[in-house]
């Protein structure tokens, strides 16, 4: 099992799966001022600062003082780590013109040298920064040559992790062909300028004994050393939440289920210029500085001066978040460097950061610096890298009006998840927002077209008005609603007066109604009064009759009936049936 | 004869600096491109500059944290301090034309 020594630079131990070859000699070699002297020197300062593995740098072609001027801009306090003994520093001249060469030598005072630099210290790492030097001062190559095997293979037996650095040749990885020599483990650094950008690549030629990532990564020098991205190398496991987080108006929030975006998906916003692409990034910033969250706002088109102006103007406020710390504001132009190096710089950011939201506005000036492969290359490992840690991206991005968006967009669209579309509506003289959602993964979106408002009071999503005439917005929209109230004036009326007709008819009829009861009545009461009188009429015939059988002494009617006085208008009706 | 020999060379320093050579030769241990090359500037010296030089010879198997100062890489290396400005001659001097050169005892041809 080969043992491997860190160099605790970013992402290099990730690509060689644990650091350099443990006791091995390693080369770097690259072209002059990629970064060769740099990544020895990060190796040796992390080893003695991280590791408690003292180092030894052995500089051929600068002096002690202006390798610790070169590197202190780096970050890298050189002479306090002389002075605690945990580096040594030691310059070897070899200047051709005060060197006269007779007959046999060795290098033997370079290997003493060494030696008594690494037993002072109890160095654990060398470093050779350009042995190739050596060619350059001494004309004997075939000593040289026989010298420096020699010197590897000396380096092994005293057990240091070695890196010698070497300049490269022309079809060879180094002048000298030191590959020869070193062959546990070769890296190639890169500096290469595509369409006016450079970009730093390092690669991992050869490791013996060790996989390795092979590919090409970018890498980037700044004021905290190096660090490398191999963020090529990642899979499509990443984590996967069902948290929801609020897009910042309330209306998109609705149209998403009511509940927003998931936490650590990549919203895509497009839309032609001015269109309200950043309005919209705002208003999921300020959403999220209100949870709490910690945002990185990446502007490539504007100032951040100017983006806090021209929010506050549709009344988000951002200075406060940026000056709680909460949100941090990077502007840069997307020409300052190439793709690789933004990427490395975003990356490093949201590292240092740890943010639980990133918006990148607009990402579409990266075109200018890529080619359209690059650009999704670029973006698909952000955005990879960005749910791998769970935090949602925000990316708008400006599209020309004249070609069809389904298809510019195919580039940059397949590794979104929620994509928003903000459009201009052209009609009747002045143009409009609308909003539309076209695609958001893992949920039933709303399908409406919003017209898109932005008042002093944040973004408003407006319904459109739809009708015979096709979708309407602004002002169109704003009188054909008044138009159509006044049109529903009208009908209230005409109904008001109907439904007024109706109430008199009926009035009209309830009165026929009771005159008519009235005459019942009145027929029935006549009716009665006959009645009436026609029984008093019979009764007093009666009567009548019985006075005058008395006046004549006629015999009594009936023995069972009693005096005729007591006959009841009852008896007399079933007498007159019988 | 120590004395006396200190007092000659202080002499001839005061007399003429550029025509007093202080010379060191550069050794690790008692090798035999180490003992050739004292061996050869002995003579050469005794031939060309008898009575104004010095030869001081340094085992950086011994004193090991010499060799950064004079920025000793290859063995031997004799370094002519005096008269400046300083020169090195690496390797066993065993080739007498090219360490006179060296020394600047003769010009090159």
């Amino acid at each position: 099992m080969l043992l491997k020594c860190p160099t605790g630079i970013d992402g290099l131990d990730d690509i060689t799966e644990g650091g350099l070859p443990r006791g091995r000699t390693t080369l770097v070699c690259g072209s002059a001022g990629c970064g060769k002297t740099l990544l020895a020197m990060e190796f040796l300062v992390r080893g003695a600062a991280q590791y408690d593995e003292p180092g030894v740098f052995v500089a051929f072609e600068e002096t002690a003082e202006e390798l610790t001027q070169n590197v202190a801009s780096l970050g890298f306090d050189l002479n306090d780590l002389v002075a605690k003994q945990k580096v040594r520093l030691d310059y070897v001249r070899v200047e051709r013109s005060e060197i006269e060469e007779t007959g046999e030598y060795d290098l033997e005072g370079l290997f003493i040298r060494l030696g008594y630099a690494i037993d002072s210290i109890g160095a654990k790492r060398v470093v050779l920064d350009t042995i190739e030097s050596l060619f350059a001062g001494l004309s004997n190559t075939s000593i040289l040559r026989a010298e420096l095997r020699r010197l590897f293979q000396w380096l092994k037996e005293r057990g240091v992790t070695a890196i010698i650095t070497g300049e490269r040749g022309d079809g060879t990885l180094t002048r000298q062909g030191l590959e020869e020599y070193v062959s546990d483990c070769v890296i190639l650094l890169d500096h290469r300028v595509t369409g006016q950008m450079s970009t730093r690549r390092l690669r991992v030629v050869k490791y013996r004994g060790s996989t390795h990532g092979t590919n090409e990564y970018p890498f980037l020098i700044d004021k905290d050393g190096i660090s490398v991205l191999p963020i090529t190398s990642l899979t499509l496991d990443h984590p996967t939440s069902n948290e929801r987080v609020s897009t910042g108006v309330p209306r998109l929030d609705a149209m998403l289920e009511g509940k927003g975006y998931y936490r650590g998906s990549s919203v895509l916003v497009s839309g032609t210029a001015g269109t309200g692409k950043s309005s919209l990034a705002a208003h999921f910033v300020d959403a999220a500085c209100r949870r709490g969250e910690t945002c990185v706002y990446f502007a490539f088109e504007e100032a951040r001066e100017q983006v806090i102006r021209n929010m506050r103007s549709i009344g988000i406020d951002l200075a406060p978040w940026i000056e709680q710390g909460i949100l941090h504001f990077i502007a840069s132009r997307p020409t300052t460097y190439g793709l690789e190096m933004h990427l490395a710089v975003m990356h490093r950011q949201i590292m240092n950061i740890q943010p639980q939201v990133v918006v990148i506005d607009p990402v579409s000036p990266f075109l200018s610096v890529g080619t359209r492969e690059e650009v999704r290359a670029m973006l698909t490992r952000l955005i990879d890298y960005l749910k791998l840690h769970q935090i949602t991206a925000f990316c708008t991005n400006l599209i020309s009006g004249s070609a069809s968006v389904e298809a510019t967009e195919c580039s940059v669209s397949s590794v979104m998840d929620t994509w928003i579309l903000l459009r201009d509506i052209e009609s009747g003289g002045e143009r409009n927002r609308g909003l539309y959602i076209l695609k958001s993964r893992g949920m039933s979106h709303s399908n409406q077209v919003r017209e898109f408002v932005l008042t002093s009071r944040g973004a408003e999503l407006l319904d459109v008005y739809l009708g015979p005439d096709g979708v309407l917005t602004g002002s169109a929209r704003v009188a054909r609603e008044a138009a159509e109230r006044t049109e529903q004036g009208a009908r209230q009326e005409a109904q008001e007066r109907k439904k007024n007709v109706a109430l008199r008819r009926r009035r009209a009829l309830e009165a026929q109604r009771e005159l008519l009861q009235l005459q019942i009545e009145a027929e029935d009461e006549d009716l009665t009064a006959d009645l009436t009188m026609d029984e008093q009429w019979e009764l007093r015939q009666q009567l009548g009759r019985a006075q005058m059988a008395r006046s004549r002494k006629a015999d009594p009617l009936d023995p069972i009936e009693g005096s005729p006085h007591d006959l009841t208008l009852e008896t007399r009706g079933k007498r007159d049936g019988g | 004869m120590a004395d006396s020999e200190t007092a000659t060379i202080q002499d001839i320093e005061a007399a003429d600096p550029a025509g007093f050579y202080d010379l060191r030769l550069y050794v690790a241990g008692k090798t035999a491109k180490s003992l050739n090359a004292f061996a050869n500037l002995k003579t050469l010296c005794e031939e060309h500059l008898a009575g104004r030089y010095r030869i001081e010879v340094i085992d950086l198997l011994v004193d090991p944290q010499l060799a950064q100062g004079d920025q000793i890489l290859a063995i031997p290396t004799l370094v002519r301090k005096l008269p400046e400005p300083i020169k090195k001659i690496i390797g066993d001097l065993s080739n007498t034309e090219r360490t006179l050169v060296g020394l600047d005892l003769r010009t090159r041809r």
